[in-house]
């Protein structure tokens, strides 16, 4: 496989493959369902109860 | 350290001897210092909580760094007004320009990642840092990585190559100390008590991961003695210009940029009390830019041997770059809805959301002057210079310093810091400094630009190059004022910080109280 093959490669399938992986990521936060997660997974640093004081 | 010695009796340059020589004491103090060290402390209660000693020194080498490398950069600022300043060789403008990029990138910016990420992994996987002392390993690792470096500019070590100026034996050291930190990380998510793995930590993994690819491939440099400090890139001409600037962009990309953004991720939401505004948009937000940034390097060569396909990728792809640097800067400011009033009342998420106004706008700027036409003028002038420091000041550098200030009571169990009308002084005096700064540098780098290019009915060029020198001297006097507001900044928040870790408490007025009135607790 020479330069411009592997260019050629590159920038079809390539930029397919990525663009697809993108694509599943959104379709798979923006499902149905997921959104409960995502409010869950935002408490996560809120939630850490191992803090030397309370900043209040 | 007997190896070093050896190294440094067989050198074949002066200079790889006197480096080893410094790594050689380094080496013996760092040996003497671990010796006087009080043993550690046995028992099951001493493991179980989070390993909070590196990032308690980490902090405070972060301050430190800062403070070093603000002041070279002044003094580099100086040289370019007042050129009898170059003290040479080893003070000349030449060595402590990349003192300065290195000593503020890496000793502070990188100080102040590794601190916050081990702050951070363990608070959001509540879990310990895994490995147990190999954490400090990393520390004190890449603290000598730093030495290295700078010491090295200074003799004149130098590989040449943009923000990746440490030889070769420098360059193999941060590359164990760096897959040391990968195995810190990862195996601190692997044992975490949290199931899902927090978004701040993608970005800090991303940085962690991509780093080490772009150090690598980047340094892959054939010694010319294993005893000598020269060695030659394995690349050459424009594939080597290339890799530079695939290096290059992505240090910016995902060192500045990814690293930082994992802690805007969890001290912003930490200090407003609030969660992130959408998670799920900072999920879209973190792929966004990593697919993206990776691309963008080439736009750093326009109108070069770079091939016309290549550079117009990289332009395509850092115009593209807008979306996610909007998304993360909408999302961060967003996540203070509702609680504007903390602006007012709080002046660390003063800082905080500042820094994100900053990576709102430099991340604006950077994909326009990306654009083929725009770079035409833009290139080689102090624009560019101008861009990056409103990047790595008010981004970087504002961010960091609202990390430190949120940390800092915490990990020494103080009530608050020393000071939080010295905070405001702080926040008032960099962000004045960045907006001096970053404004002269337009009008400078423009002007340079357009006398660069101006040509008359001729065709000849109407300004000499030393003409334009000329007409940038007041611009990098008050460039240089820009910058001293901004040390003077980092000075009073080092003094804050000391004073809170001595638990000192000033007595102040307080600052305003939010509007509504709270019942007694």
């Amino acid at each position: 496989m020479d330069y411009n093959e592997l260019r050629h490669f590159a920038d079809s399938w390539g930029l397919v493959y990525l663009f697809v992986i993108f694509l599943a990521v959104a379709v798979y936060i923006f499902r149905p369902g997921a959104k409960q997660q995502a409010i869950d997974a935002a408490q996560i640093p809120l939630r850490d109860t191992d803090e030397r004081f309370d900043s209040k | 350290m007997v190896g070093a010695f050896i190294m440094s009796a067989l050198a074949v340059d002066d200079a790889f001897r006197i480096h080893m020589g410094i790594l050689t004491l380094i080496l013996g103090i760092g040996v003497v210092v671990a010796m006087r060290l009080p043993p550690p402390i046995e028992g099951a209660a001493h493991s179980a909580g989070y390993m909070d000693g590196p990032v308690r020194v980490g902090s405070i080498l972060t301050m430190f760094w800062g403070v070093i490398g603000f002041t070279v950069g002044l003094v580099a600022a100086l040289q370019l007004a007042f050129p009898e300043l170059n003290f040479g060789p080893w003070l000349n403008f030449g060595r402590i320009r990349p003192l300065h990029t290195s000593a503020v990138i890496f000793a502070f910016g990188g100080t102040a990642l590794i601190t916050t990420s081990f702050y951070v992994v363990q608070r959001t996987t509540r879990a310990r840092l895994f490995g147990g002392d190999l954490a400090w390993f990393v520390f004190w690792g890449y603290q000598l990585f730093i030495a290295m470096a700078a010491t090295g500019y200074l003799l004149g070590i130098t590989q040449s190559r943009e923000y990746a100026e440490p030889e070769w034996y420098v360059d193999i050291w941060l590359t164990l100390v760096w897959v040391a930190y990968l195995v810190v990380f990862l195996g601190t998510l692997l044992k975490r008590k949290e199931p899902h793995i927090y978004v701040a930590n993608w970005f800090y993994l991303a940085f962690i991961v991509t780093v080490a690819l772009l150090h690598v491939v980047n340094n892959l440099a054939v010694p010319v003695s294993f005893f000598g400090s020269r060695s030659y890139s394995l690349f050459s001409g424009v594939q080597d210009a290339l890799t530079q600037w695939w290096y290059g962009h992505n240090a910016v990309g995902f060192f500045l940029t990814a690293g930082f953004l994992g802690m805007m991720y969890y001290y912003l939401p930490k200090q407003a009390e609030r969660p992130v505004y959408s998670y799920r948009l900072s999920i879209i937000h973190f792929w966004a830019l990593i697919f993206l940034y990776i691309w963008a390097g080439p736009h750093h060569l326009h109108y070069t041997a770079l091939p016309d396909w290549a550079q117009t990728l990289g332009m395509v792809f850092s115009i593209m770059l807008w979306m996610p640097s909007w998304g993360g800067m909408i999302n961060g400011l967003m996540t203070l809805r509702g609680a504007w009033d903390k602006m007012r009342t709080d002046p660390i998420i003063r800082m905080m959301v500042i820094a994100v106004a900053f990576y709102g706008m430099s991340t604006f700027e950077g994909p326009v002057m990306s654009i083929k036409s725009v770079n035409a003028l833009s290139h080689y002038t102090d624009w560019t210079i101008g861009h990056v420091h409103s990047g790595a000041l008010g981004w970087v550098g504002m961010i960091s310093f609202g990390a430190i200030y949120f940390m800092v009571p915490r990990l020494w169990g103080r009530e608050r810091l020393y000071s939080l009308r010295m905070v405001n002084w702080h926040f008032w005096l960099a962000t004045l400094g960045i907006v001096v700064y970053a404004a002269v540098m337009w009008v400078s780098g423009i002007m340079q630009g357009l006398m660069w290019r101006e040509y008359d009915s001729q065709g000849f060029l109407v300004y000499s190059f030393a003409e334009t020198v000329a007409a940038m001297h007041p611009y990098y006097v008050m460039r240089a004022v820009g910058g001293l507001l901004y040390l003077a900044g980092g000075l009073v928040m080092a003094f804050n910080i000391a004073m809170t870790i001595a638990g000192r408490v000033r007595t102040e007025r307080p600052m305003p109280t939010p509007a509504q009135l709270q019942p007694a607790e």
